[in-house]
């Protein structure tokens, strides 16, 4: 490769480079910090700090390639365009949000910090590129650097049988599913000669449909269904996300979901978009978000521990986004984005309110220990109030909006009965998400539960969430607006 | 031989290790499972790269297999720690959460 192209490929992936510049700048700081001792809260606000920085600096190179002409880079391995623009930025935000609500956690569990930082770097990393690949064997290998990452953040407190099974049952079905995606790209290599996104959909725009072409879409579905979560391929996501310690759920909520849906936009929407594939697989993905929407809504009612509830209601919403996915048109991609975005605000707003309360030892999730919240801390039950009223749909929230955007989206493909599937169950979901508003502020506090004291961090990474999901509740347009003119080149004229 | 000998082989491979994860309890037979699938893809895609005579397919093994080998490291290491917490190798005791 020329010096030139090699040059113009390195800028273009700047906000990469910095992400992974900043994971490894914390790994070896991390030597040289005292880990013990008089230094040790110094060695942390030092690694909290250069992660910050390192995001920082990796959100304004996202921004500046904000409106560039579309570029391959890499010999086509990567790309620079609106969708991995938008997503590189999201992903900065989950990374530096994640950030900064864990430095309580990693404080109270006592977590080394180097390790953990680099970790959630390298993890942000690798779903950057996930966003910015328009090959298949990049894609692939942008998903085991994130999958790896997160394997080893769910089994963190190795001491705990909860966490170790998390990052077991998480890592067995992670590389059983990564087999299957792999499966697919093998097959879809068989079918067609390349592994590229954009020679794929132009070879098969030339050659048609064949056996072995349905055969790896199917592959790849089921690959990327394990991924996101999605009802049938969901049963690993309750355990590993109640058992990982609460910042690292958080965390996977947000992260490792929108990820999965940026390789969905860009297999399906982009490789396979074309109206001759697209009948082959919008079918499929409505049943499964049909099953999606309504498995998760309902199995969450019933649940004991609030943790294990929002495990459920995180499989209901990749649903609802799937539904966007299904319309296969301008405004569903674009409400894709949108959802994703308000999601990650409220997810991680809710889960750190879920670490705030669990106090130390990440014990205390079953719904009894909400009890009186209200009473207690009046503040925080305030704001679990509107992550709960958000989750659930509610108006001025960004779950209002988003939802309304997706269903309007289905609503214009003709997918009525999708819209109205996603309708019913946000009002089944109301029933549980009221269960934790009802307990904060309807009954007595248990009056031996230890106080509750708020650090700083978690005060910051609340007011920005609560910030967020209001702000896209009240004023969607501007957000909205943005994703829809990030996608607008899925969809051409 | 032809193509299609070699597509077999492979998917009966793969098959083999779907069914090696989804029926054995051992976790260490569960891990060779996984790897059985892997270098299932990596069968298929020699084959078809050697069919295509193109030779990024077998570009793409030399990743797998590198990837493959980190992801050994990682469930390695966490059978170990299973082992230090539980003195077992047997998945059905792995069972704090409810499925």
């Amino acid at each position: 490769m020329e010096a030139a192209a090699l040059l113009e490929g390195t800028a273009a992936l700047l906000p990469h480079i910095t992400v992974l510049v900043t994971g490894l700048v914390v790994l070896v700081l991390d030597l040289f910090l005292p880990p013990r001792g008089l230094g040790q809260a110094g060695s942390r606000w030092a690694t909290e700090a250069v992660s910050l920085v390192g995001l920082a600096l990796a959100f304004a190179c996202a921004l500046a390639q904000a409106g560039d002409e579309p570029r391959a880079v890499f010999m086509g391995m990567a790309v620079v365009d609106g969708l991995g623009t938008f997503f590189n930025a999201v992903f900065v935000l989950i990374a530096a949000l994640t950030v900064l609500l864990s430095a309580h956690y990693v404080r109270r569990e006592d977590i080394r910090p180097g390790e953990y930082y680099a970790l959630i770097l390298f993890a942000t990393l690798g779903f950057m590129f996930v966003g910015s690949s328009s090959d298949l064997v990049m894609m692939f290998l942008a998903i085991e650097t994130f999958s790896m990452a997160t394997y080893i953040l769910a089994g963190l407190l190795r001491d705990t049988p909860r966490s170790l099974e998390s990052a077991f049952k998480y890592f067995m079905l992670g590389s059983f599913s990564s087999a299957f995606f792999l499966y697919g790209i093998a097959t879809l290599y068989g079918a067609l000669g390349t592994t590229n996104l954009l020679a794929l959909s132009q070879a098969m725009s030339a050659e048609g449909t064949s056996p072995l072409l349905l055969m790896g879409m199917g592959l790849l579905i089921v690959g990327l269904g394990f991924k996101v979560a999605v009802v049938p391929f969901h049963m690993w996501a309750p355990d590993v996300y109640e058992g990982a310690p609460t910042a690292v759920t958080a965390f996977m909520t947000a992260g490792p979901k929108a990820a999965a849906f940026a390789a969905l936009l860009r297999v399906f929407a982009q490789g396979f978009g074309a109206p001759a594939f697209s009948e082959e697989w919008v079918p499929i993905f409505a049943v499964l978000a049909a099953l999606t929407m309504l498995l998760g809504n309902i199995v969450a009612i019933v649940q004991q521990s609030v943790k294990r509830m929002l495990a459920y209601s995180s499989i209901a919403h990749a649903g609802y986004a799937f539904v966007a996915l299904v319309a296969h048109n301008a405004a569903g991609a674009g409400s894709i984005l949108y959802y994703l975005v308000a999601y990650t605000f409220m997810s991680l707003g809710a889960f750190t309110v879920l670490m705030i309360v669990a106090r130390r030892d990440d014990q205390r999730h079953v719904f009894d220990d909400y009890a009186g919240l209200g009473a207690t801390n009046p503040a925080l039950a305030a704001i679990m109030s509107l992550f709960m009223f958000a989750l659930a749909g509610f108006p001025p929230t960004a779950g209002f909006a988003g939802k309304f955007y997706v269903f309007s989206a289905a609503a214009q493909s003709g997918y009525y009965v999708l819209a109205l599937i996603g309708v019913l169950t946000s009002v089944i979901s109301v029933v549980y998400y009221a269960r934790v508003v009802i307990l904060m502020y309807m009954h007595e506090p248990d009056a031996e539960a230890p106080r509750i004291r708020l650090a700083p961090t978690s005060v910051a990474a609340l007011s920005v969430t609560a910030f967020g999901v209001l702000y896209l509740g009240i004023f969607p347009g501007g957000v909205m607006q943005l994703a829809a003119r990030s996608v607008a080149f899925l969809f051409p004229g | 031989m032809p193509l299609s000998w070699y597509l077999v082989f492979g998917a009966l491979l793969f098959m083999i290790g779907v069914v090696g994860v989804l029926t054995r309890r051992n976790v260490i037979i569960v891990l060779m499972s996984i790897e059985l699938m892997l270098n299932a893809v990596n069968v298929t895609l020699i084959s078809f790269s050697h069919y295509l005579q193109d030779l990024r397919g077998q570009i793409f093994t030399l990743f797998i297999i590198a990837v493959a080998a980190s992801e050994a490291a990682i469930g390695l290491a966490l059978v170990i720690s299973m082992y230090r917490g539980k003195s077992t190798f047997n998945l059905d005791e792995v069972n704090v959460l409810k499925w």
